[in-house]
């Protein structure tokens, strides 16, 4: 697995996104390039979770915000590099719902939420036989790491 | 002809191409032929049974094909048809 790098302003994002969106879940996309066996992270856009139902324990990205992350990646010369999320009151662990529409490729990073703020912060990403292999967040706070 | 968007975390299967072009005169026909060009998107897109996907979404323009003819929907040689990927997940049972 490549290693990702990301930002510290970016990374502040997410997580602030994730503890303003608590108890429900929160999502969005990153985007960055990919360099010397490692992912660089210099941008995210914030979508809304679209899920109609229990918010706390679900989130989707409609079919328009993904699209426009493509177009937004385009415009800007980036790579869509992948996808975050929040898990409300548990571990950052991809869960079935998350494997089950997974793509290849794409990182899934997952931010871990207490109501008194982030508890810690872990990415994946899919190998070939779709299983959820970690990958290590080289400029992760070590508040964050678990 | 009409062209194909390949979403990002596909291109790994198209050599890193972004857009696909083939003639073709409906969406289904269009598929078909991208699939033949690259075998290894074939399993991200396609059931066993040859029918697309249930997390796999395909606009023409910006028309759900769900919301026209479905995979018979007719194309010109000037339509963008986008292939989109379902992102979903949520906290449950954990596969590690």
């Amino acid at each position: 697995m490549l290693q990702l790098d990301i930002q510290p302003d970016v990374l502040e994002r997410m997580t602030s996104h994730a503890e303003a969106a608590f108890p429900n879940e929160c999502c969005g996309f990153f985007y960055g390039a990919e360099e010397e066996g490692k992912r660089v992270i210099t941008a995210t856009t914030a979508v809304d979770n679209h899920k109609e139902g229990d918010q706390r324990r679900r989130f989707e990205i409609s079919d328009v915000d993904y699209m426009k992350a493509e177009r937004h990646a385009a415009k800007e010369g980036l790579t869509l590099l992948g996808v975050y999320h929040s898990h409300p009151l548990h571990p950052a662990i991809p869960s079935e719902h998350d494997l089950a529409v997974a793509m290849p490729f794409f990182s899934y990073l997952i931010v871990s939420v207490q109501p008194e703020g982030t508890a810690h912060v872990r990415s994946w990403q899919l190998d070939d036989s779709r299983t959820f292999q970690e990958e290590p967040l080289v400029t992760l706070p070590d508040a964050w790491r678990v | 002809m009409p062209t194909l968007i390949i979403p990002t975390p596909l291109r790994k299967f198209t050599d890193g191409q972004g857009t696909f072009s083939a003639p073709a005169d409906t969406v289904k026909s269009l598929l078909a032929s991208l699939a033949e060009a690259h075998p290894g998107l074939k399993p991200h897109l396609f059931e066993d049974s040859g029918a697309l996907r249930s997390f796999i979404r395909v606009y023409v323009g910006d028309e759900d094909i769900h919301a026209l003819q479905g995979e018979d929907t007719p194309l010109d040689g000037r339509d963008d048809v986008s292939i989109i990927p379902a992102i979903a997940g949520g906290v449950g049972r954990s596969i590690l």
